[in-house]
């Protein structure tokens, strides 16, 4: 194959100002033509015509915040079927939370995790190095070996770092190595038991509820370490609207801080937890409809960077009930472990959130793109001549419904399930190469 | 009073029920009752009908009101607890109640802390779920004798004003009373310290106080519940001897609700903590009344949720 050939798509990259009708040359691993009429004269039996008029191409989507579950609990997902999700979701690089079993702690784990996506093919994976070790917030971990091994960020990902201590002494870490610090930010003391969000909803269920104010106390005390250590932040899965005008205020005083939001937090309330479905446990948990809004809100006015799936897949036994009468904790709920998957169902669901006038479509598209690559310093991305070929095409204006049964993941936790959605991913490119084609010619070209 | 006026298959909450269902299990409860004042306390209505009560958390009054009811009904009862069972080699909750279901009972009376947990079994077994009691979310049958006791002891509910005292966030009881009693007309007031009333309750239909007096004021009937000792470890009161002094139910306080007010207690009780003894044990407590009432309640629940024909014995 000399040359990939997109003819007449839309091509759509917030970051270079881009929506237009095009032509895109893909030779060598990089995109050598884009413009009107561009493709013209380049056919014959070595070029490969890709899409039908009017598809749009996008630059590759980029997950801050997926946990892919290798090494240890590969029987919820591993690298190999959660890249296979993500290409088929559009992503063309995924980064990988530190809470595997062991923990991503060491450079031996990073490599281990590298050197199986090296294996696999598909997207890139970038592993999160792990704050402290274990995961226990205390002991930093060996971060320079870590980052020298190829971590792209450090995160305790579902263990808040409480001890302000270790908190300045990672943010200090961040800032030596020029890497961001991903922090969840729950106060766990005030989240004990807790299953879901504290409110009327809650109050009527007799759960214990998950109070909004643990986020945002752990944000504000955050933002006011880094503004002191100058260090890059980023904020997990933002679910409240405290927190939203929190990171606002600090952007505004110009510190280097970035944070990212989930599809569902986007699009789900408590109220789903009205029928105890297993399936609607999350961490942070689903919100009120005004922190919904807020978070929109958020989104469109650049507040928020990125949007993240935060992937969790777990297996229907993970997510049933456990009997936990003897547990300490008696309100164990649902003892569902929280999380759902989100690779495959993020993008359509987020074009059909785009396209009911809820969120600007350009802010969706540079969230899923340009704003990810950002946070963590990603380079040579994007629809320009010379950028490297991560590009995703896709039938923007496919209607479907949400069919858990259809997923690549080995898991299919969603809640999502009969949901109407947008877009039909046609072909996923990590630098030239095919990782995803819908019509499965991949093979056949490659 | 036919099984084809209860719509439900199930008895998971009070919230899903209507006015007229619960009206039909207090009438039906009422002809039950009759049955335990007799010498043969035994009628065939159940004959034939299996029914597991599966607690997974402590429980004497519950249950033993349950194995009654059913054994007054003639059904074949079991009871199991989470010590006895396999549970407690780690198996999971919906595995233990799919080995039960395999074994065709007719009902399942669930007991589990964790809420909702009786919603998760119904749609996957096969047979009726009765609960009795999850987390902090529901307890229907406690409800519903409390409400036959009321409407026995002073006639009727509807117009009548209802305090409900105590630890309100963590009380299946005070939610299913809410449901039940606004439901049948009264007007339901909860209180107790700010740490323990949920954020949003009086979304429920009630109304909140923070001091009991005002609660109690006027009140037909003064409801105390129980607090357990956990809450003091977890920081939501100072102390026992504290919440007796401020948030306890004794005769100077009593003396604000209406002269002929009732007092309950869905038991067990923390004499001199929620609870004066001498109004525990006073001439307006109905507490032994409610839990007589508790068999009859749950004698009506066990046959509609069963799908036994008419009853034929009074």
């Amino acid at each position: 194959m000399d040359a990939v050939v997109f003819r007449k798509v839309r091509a759509i990259d917030p970051a270079c100002g881009l929506d237009a009708l095009v032509d895109v040359v893909v030779e060598g691993g990089r995109i050598t033509r884009l413009g009107p009429e561009a493709a013209k004269g380049v056919e014959g039996e070595r070029v490969w015509e890709v899409g039908r008029e009017g598809a749009w191409l996008l630059p590759g989507l980029v997950d801050l915040h997926a946990h892919l579950r290798e090494p240890g609990q590969e029987y919820k997902e591993d690298i190999a079927s959660g890249l296979a999700a993500a290409a088929a979701g559009g992503f063309t690089d995924v980064c990988a939370m530190p809470n595997t079993s062991p923990v991503n702690d060491s450079p031996a784990v990073t490599e281990l995790m590298l050197e199986r996506a090296r294996t696999v093919g598909g997207p890139r994976l970038h592993p999160l190095s792990a704050i402290t070790v274990g995961q226990r917030g205390d002991a930093l971990c060996d971060l320079r070996a870590q980052r020298d091994a190829g971590v792209i960020a450090m995160s305790d990902d579902g263990r808040c770092v409480t001890r302000s201590d270790v908190m300045m002494s990672a943010l200090v870490a961040a800032r030596d190595l020029d890497i961001p610090l991903v922090q969840h930010a729950e106060d766990h003391a005030l989240t004990a038991g807790a299953v879901m969000h504290e409110g009327a909803v809650s109050a009527r269920l007799g759960l214990r509820g998950w109070p909004r104010v643990a986020e945002d106390v752990i944000v504000a005390r955050d933002l006011i370490l880094a503004s002191y250590t100058r260090s890059r932040y980023h904020l997990a899965h933002v679910s409240t609207r405290g927190a939203v005008e929190l990171v606002r205020e600090a952007k505004s005083r110009g510190l280097p801080v970035t944070c990212e939001v989930t599809p569902h937090h986007l699009l789900l309330t408590d109220a789903a937890l009205l029928g105890y479905d297993p399936l609607c446990r999350v961490n942070p948990p689903l919100r009120e409809d005004d922190d919904v809004a807020a978070l929109r809100a958020g989104l469109a006015d650049g507040t928020i960077d990125c949007i993240a799936t935060d992937h969790a897949p777990h297996s229907a036994s993970d997510k049933g009930y456990r009997s936990e009468a003897t547990r300490a904790s008696k309100e164990a709920l649902l003892a569902a472990a929280p999380g759902m998957v989100g690779l495959e169902l993020c993008l359509p669901l987020l074009l059909e959130l785009a396209a009911t006038g809820a969120l600007p479509i350009a802010r969706v598209i540079a969230a899923l793109t340009s704003g990810p690559a950002g946070v963590v310093g990603m380079e040579g991305r994007g629809l320009y001549e010379g950028a490297r070929a991560d590009l995703v095409v896709l039938d923007a204006d496919a209607r479907r419904t949400v069919d858990r049964g259809a997923l690549r993941s080995k898991s299919n936790n969603t809640p999502f399930e009969g949901r109407e959605i947008r877009g039909r991913v046609i072909v996923t490119m990590v630098g030239g190469r095919v990782v995803f084609d819908e019509s499965a010619r991949a093979e056949k070209n490659r | 009073m036919s099984q084809s006026s209860f719509p439900h298959r199930h008895l998971l909450g009070i919230e899903p029920l209507s006015k007229g269902d619960i009206v039909t299990i207090l009438d039906l409860a009422d002809t039950f009752a009759t049955i335990s004042e007799k010498p043969i306390k035994r009628v065939p209505t159940l004959r034939g009908k299996t029914v597991i009560n599966f607690f997974m958390e402590a429980s004497t009054r519950t249950r033993t009101s349950f194995e009654i009811a059913g054994k007054r009904l003639s059904a074949d009862v079991i009871s199991l607890s989470a010590s006895g069972s396999s549970v407690a080699k780690g198996e999971t909750l919906m595995d233990t109640a799919k080995n039960l279901d395999a074994m065709r009972p007719d009902v399942i009376v669930v007991r589990h802390s964790s809420a909702g947990s009786p919603h998760w079994l119904a749609k996957n077994l096969s047979c009726s779920i009765v609960n009795a009691g999850d987390g902090a979310h529901e307890h229907p049958t406690q409800a519903l004798l409390d409400c036959a006791t009321i409407r026995r002891e002073k006639g009727r509910i509807e117009g009548l004003t209802v305090a409900i005292l105590g630890d309100i966030t963590h009380s299946r009881v005070a939610r299913s009373n809410i449901h039940a009693l606004g439901k049948l007309g009264a007007k339901v007031r909860v209180a107790g310290p700010r740490t323990l009333l949920p954020e949003g309750i009086d979304r429920l239909g009630c109304e909140a106080f923070d001091r009991v007096e005002p609660a109690i004021e006027g009140a037909d009937v003064v409801m105390v519940l129980r607090l357990q000792s956990e809450r003091q470890a977890r920081g939501l009161i100072p102390n026992t001897r504290e919440y007796a002094r401020y948030f306890g139910l004794n005769a100077r306080r009593l003396a604000a609700a209406k002269p002929d007010a009732i007092v309950m207690h869905p038991g067990p009780m923390n004499r001199g903590v929620e609870i004066a003894p001498d109004v525990a044990d006073g001439e307006r407590s109905v507490i032994l009344d409610q839990v007589t009432y508790g068999v009859a309640v749950r004698m009506a629940v066990l046959y509609l949720v069963s799908g036994a024909p008419e009853p034929d014995g009074g």
